[in-house]
């Protein structure tokens, strides 16, 4: 009677759905509202970094203090973090230079023509909101944590440079002693601790000023509420999370 | 051969399937990382690995369980948002353990603080700085300063001291030969408190007329206007930079 098993079957199925409908009813929220409460939890500590372009005096610590404490190459072209100068002319030539990334500071330039404006523009990896160089990686070795925070997996890198294209600030290198890319972390040995990334640390000006993005008060908080802000390349969509005050439009 | 009754190009199809997929299990595991995936498309095990590196620089709240003379000094001075290791380097060895590394200790002349104090165009306007060459030459800067209250020994005797940049512009311009205080009133308490004391600036288009209106009582070289229709609209440094008026 292979007609009456296969009601029986099916009856059964008919009762079992209501149950599990109810069932996944009862359990959906509880689960999705235990995910809410541990985000709530995460979204506080989500970091970013303001610089202010009018208080950069060009000294080189940051960058300095950068390669000190992320034991970076000696060789003046690998930097995570680095001073570029702009120097805007009066017939609107612009001149960008950075001797050695500015470890050494600045020596005054060579004048051609009249220069109308000149300043410091500190830069580093913009740890973007929408990482380009996340999605080029073919093997998942940079990635962006819960804390917002780009990281570069460098047990796991295979050197490929696909990030290094990617980047469109030019934050990234290919470190010559692991053959792995290397980038700006935020200093997350630090930040994880409570301590501010070492650039942060030894700014003489306050010019660069760190926090958590999302917090009600912190540091950052303060800069974005109080000033006019703008990223690097905002058409790129990246949505980076180092905002600038007081950017020149020239700066890109 | 039929096993249990089952077709034999079936059998010969499972044990096919069964070895790719054994096969596929065994490679995966053998190269998928351990922390692979239980986070992100990531391993989460990096994270760990990236927030456990060794820290360098000490940060300057430890300094001060010690160093609280210093402390104290450099809290009330100008110096009070320089972090220490501004100067003295990285110390979180020493911070550790005191007698494991000796912090920098800059003491001759242009070893740290030209850094900052050197006077470079592309600096911020009021940021305090000096031209080396000029600026009591061979003298080491802590003969007259201390570094950590660097407040000059003495209140500058001229205004470039601190507006440098403002002095050098003017004077390769026309107005060489005009002295700050022909259009600044500046109190003496500013060059002791400067922020608490700020000198005043012209407010009226009559301020650049008693030299340049047409009727002044100036040189005849001056450059003359009719206050009543040359842009009347505007005042006179909306247009000209008074520090390095056009020619």
């Amino acid at each position: 009677m292979p007609e009456d098993r296969s009601r029986r079957e099916f009856l059964i199925s008919v009762l079992q759905f209501p149950c599990s409908a109810a069932l996944v009813a009862v359990c959906g929220p509880l689960a999705t509202a235990a995910a809410a409460t541990e985000d709530e939890a995460s979204s506080e500590r989500y970091f970013g970094m303001g610089i202010q372009v009018d208080k950069c005096i060009g000294c080189g610590r940051c960058v300095r203090a950068c390669k000190t404490e992320n034991d970076l190459p000696e060789a003046p072209f690998y930097f995570r973090t680095w001073i570029e100068r702009y120097a805007i002319h009066a017939d609107g030539r612009v001149d960008v230079d950075s001797p050695e990334g500015g470890i050494n500071g600045f020596l005054p330039r060579e004048s051609e023509g009249e220069v109308v404006r000149s300043f410091f523009v500190p830069k580093l990896c913009n740890q973007c909101d929408n990482p380009p160089c996340v999605q080029v990686c073919p093997v998942g070795a940079t990635f962006k944590t819960d804390d917002g925070v780009i990281l570069v997996d460098s047990d796991y890198c295979i050197g490929c440079r696909y990030c290094i294209q990617a980047c469109p600030y030019g934050a990234r290198f290919l470190d010559p002693r692991t053959k792995t890319a290397d980038k700006c972390t935020f200093c997350y040995h630090r930040i994880t601790q409570g301590l501010l990334p070492a650039c942060v640390e030894v700014c003489p000006t306050g010019a660069r000023v760190f926090g958590e993005l999302k917090a009600d008060a912190s540091p950052l908080r303060r800069l974005m509420r109080m000033s006019r802000l703008q990223v690097l390349k905002p058409s790129l969509n990246t949505e980076p999370k180092v905002f600038y005050t007081e950017l020149d439009g020239e700066v890109r | 051969m039929k096993l249990w009754g089952i077709a034999d190009q079936v059998v010969r199809l499972a044990i096919l399937l069964a070895i790719v997929g054994g096969v596929t299990v065994a490679l995966r595991a053998r190269f998928v990382p351990p922390s692979f995936g239980e986070t992100g498309h990531y391993r989460a095990e990096a994270v760990t690995i990236a927030a456990e590196l060794p820290v360098r620089y000490a940060g300057s709240e430890i300094c001060a369980e010690c160093h609280d003379d210093q402390e104290e000094l450099r809290r009330r001075s100008y110096h009070r948002g320089l972090s220490c290791e501004v100067c003295h380097g990285a110390a979180a060895a020493h911070a550790e353990d005191f007698e494991a590394q000796q912090p920098l200790v800059p003491r001759a002349r242009g070893e740290a603080c030209l850094a900052c104090h050197e006077y470079l165009p592309s600096r911020p306007t009021g940021f305090p700085q000096i031209i080396e060459r000029l600026h009591n030459p061979l003298e080491p800067c802590v003969g007259c300063h201390d570094p950590h209250d660097p407040t000059p020994p003495e209140v500058p005797s001229s205004c470039a001291a601190c507006h440098a940049q403002i002095e050098r512009t003017k004077a390769v311009s026309h107005h060489l030969a005009l002295t700050c205080e022909t259009c600044h009133e500046a109190a003496p308490e500013h060059r002791i408190e400067p922020r608490s004391h700020l000198p005043n600036k012209p407010t009226a288009r009559e301020a650049c007329g008693r030299c340049h209106a047409e009727g002044a009582d100036s040189g005849a070289e001056i450059p003359r206007v009719d206050l009543d229709t040359h842009g009347p609209r505007y005042l006179c440094w909306q247009c000209h930079y008074p520090h390095h008026p056009e020619a």
